[in-house]
């Protein structure tokens, strides 16, 4: 299955795989604004800035079994910026680990789908996060105990950049490295906005690049909404031996959605109306039929 | 949970609770083969120097980081891994939004043992000396909270945690400990346990305190006064069996916990004691406010914890007794 054939480097990118994990974006990035459109309330901009990078890892890295989702020998995701939730509930359901529909009831009561990951409700999402920095330091010690177990399993975790600015990030960055976690990979949604603002205007992080590579992990540095660049970046992250690996991945907060983009009000948990719904998923290429499908649900 | 006989490496007389934690952890490794150990550069004063000896391929080194140690024992729970987590009970303070999201929440089975709790800490003084951790960690859905009083009691619960299924933050202690209990000695998570015969009063104690408190009911004894005491190992679930009964019967109660009065032991009592049969309770604790150095014993003088304080705070509620009859 496509969920579990993992890139091998000597693999020449086709169109097709390209085009079979944009198909996956797409779906992210409508079911996501359907979901928080459904909840009244969610991040959409960050949801919509990682859509290509779970659609990536998801549908050509990870390996998986959504039919038997706690196999041991699974690669592990940690979604560390649990406020990306809607995006992972998308992906979920896109390969099979919940029902698509199902997940459009985001953050409602008896709803297995809360506004931040939860496994007590969702085993497959491995941890529940929310607190910025926990779910690193999670996958941090997944990695570490997988490599003790002499498991070949991998561990992928996703940060987002406002997130780097938790001291434990950066406890988590020295470990990781000291430790020689060559099983365990960072994506930083590297969009430049978090909540209030601009991060070179609430706490600057650059040079990001420079402060991990100093830190003596292996970085790759992409255009975060170019997929082959995100297949070629996890390659090359793939064989970084004695080091743990970083893909900073440049994107735009609420890609896809021209009123959206690069605003940092779309950041924060956001109320969308009918209207503003329809022209998101307008925007993101949906026809009339499925902009129906996705809006008229009743819980 | 079944009871257990002592492990190997048995703890002596005068060893301090940490100590005996270490030494049963390390002997008790072969048997629990998943065990492994976080450390945040203070293996020499956890104890778990013996299990770094031992074991040192299950030794994890986390840097002075306690943050990332905490949520990484998470990880580590959820491959399959039971770990332990040590460090200073202050340290575990800094840390205990990381033991809510990643531990308690995931309900991950990971324990976490806290040294140097209370002004048991001695010369270290204020800053070293948590007296908030009970509280901090009792508030937590989920965990399980135990304060065990004497060496032997420490190995029996290190078996105890080790066989339960979930989330336990544990205290050890800095200080040399008395030996209270024989070998024949059981410890059940959950259960309270009657140290002491007594009528009057009932002095339930966790910790270092059971020591003392069993120094206060002799005190009283001299002055014919026949307290109980109980040693509340597990401050939660708390025994609210136990407190019912200690309640109906003697009518007075007593806490006695190195730790502030508010929320800790004598929060969990009172709790339970409201609901099933209130009586009388006095409270013996750090009175809200920082600890300071010296030495244990002299600063249980003068922060009111030592046996003289629980006697008087016994004679106390015996008098609110008598008044309410």
């Amino acid at each position: 299955m496509l969920s579990a054939a993992k890139a091998q480097p000597q693999l020449n990118l086709t169109d097709s795989l390209v085009e079979t994990i944009a198909a996956g974006a797409r779906f992210v990035r409508r079911h996501a604004i359907a979901s928080i459109y459904h909840a009244g309330s969610g991040h959409p901009g960050g949801a919509l800035s990682s859509a290509d990078l779970f659609a990536a890892l998801f549908g050509a890295e990870l390996n998986f079994w959504p039919d038997n989702p706690g196999d041991p020998a699974r690669d592990r995701f940690v979604l560390s910026k649990g406020h990306a939730a809607p995006a992972l509930y998308a992906i979920g359901a896109y390969h099979g680990f919940c029902d698509p529909k199902a997940a459009l009831a985001l953050r409602k009561l008896h709803s297995p789908f809360q506004g931040h990951p939860h496994i007590g409700d969702l085993p497959w999402t491995e941890s529940s996060t929310g607190s910025l920095g926990q779910g690193f330091s999670v996958a941090l010690g997944m990695a570490m105990g997988l490599k003790l177990q002499k498991s070949q399993s991998r561990v992928y975790t996703m940060l987002g950049d406002g997130e780097m600015q938790e001291g434990e990030v950066w406890e988590a960055a020295m470990c990781a490295a000291h430790h020689k976690l060559d099983n365990l990979c960072v994506l930083v949604d590297y969009n430049k906005l978090q909540s209030d603002d601009r991060n070179d205007n609430i706490m600057r992080l650059e040079p990001l690049a420079a402060k991990w590579r100093a830190f003596d992990w292996a970085v790759a540095e992409i255009d975060g909404h170019d997929i082959a660049q995100i297949l070629s970046a996890f390659r090359r992250v793939s064989s970084t031996h004695g080091r743990p690996a970083i893909v900073i991945a440049h994107t735009i907060k609420g890609k896809g959605v021209p009123y959206m983009e690069n605003i940092p009000h779309w950041h924060g948990s956001v109320k969308l109306t009918r209207l503003q719904a329809e022209d998101a998923l307008r925007a993101l290429g949906a026809d009339p039929r499925e902009i129906t499908e996705l809006l008229d649900v009743s819980f | 949970m079944s009871a257990s006989s002592a492990p190997s490496l048995i703890a002596q007389t005068g060893d301090s609770l940490r100590e005996a934690f270490g030494k049963a952890l390390s002997g008790m490794a072969d048997e629990f083969s998943n065990v492994v150990v976080l450390d945040a550069d203070i293996a020499g004063g956890t104890g778990l120097h013996h299990f770094r000896k031992s074991h040192p391929d299950r030794f994890l080194q986390f840097g002075i980081a306690e943050q990332n140690m905490m949520a990484a024992a998470g990880g580590l729970a959820a491959v399959g891994l039971l770990p332990v987590v040590t460090t200073f009970a202050v340290f575990c303070l800094r840390a205990v939004e990381q033991a809510r999201l990643s531990l308690a929440y995931c309900r991950r089975n990971a324990k976490i043992v806290a040294s140097h709790p209370g002004i048991d800490v001695g010369p270290d003084g204020g800053s070293a000396q948590a007296l908030e951790d009970l509280a901090a960690f009792r508030a937590i859905p989920g965990m399980t909270v135990i304060s065990p009083a004497d060496p032997v009691e420490m190995a029996l619960a290190t078996r105890a945690i080790l066989q339960f299924d979930g989330p336990v933050y544990m205290r050890t202690g800095r200080s040399p400990a008395r030996r209270i209990f024989g070998d024949d000695h059981v410890f059940h998570i959950g259960e309270g346990r009657i140290v002491c015969k007594g009528r009057d009063v009932t002095i339930v104690a966790c910790g270092v305190e059971v020591a003392r408190a069993l120094d206060a009911a002799e005190i009283l004894a001299r002055e014919k006064i026949s307290a109980r005491v109980v040693n509340m190992a597990t401050i939660k679930p708390i025994d609210s069996e136990l407190l019912a009964r200690c309640s109906r019967e003697t009518g007075a109660i007593v806490t006695a916990e190195d730790h502030n009065i508010h929320g800790g032991l004598g929060g969990a009592v009172a709790e339970s004691l409201a609901a099933t049969a209130p009586c009388p309770i006095e409270f013996v604790g750090v009175r809200d406010t920082f600890g300071a150095s010296g030495e244990p014993d002299e600063l249980a003088a003068h922060f009111g914890i030592d046996a003289k304080a629980i006697a008087e705070a016994a004679r106390r509620a015996i008098a609110r007794k008598k008044k309410r009859h």
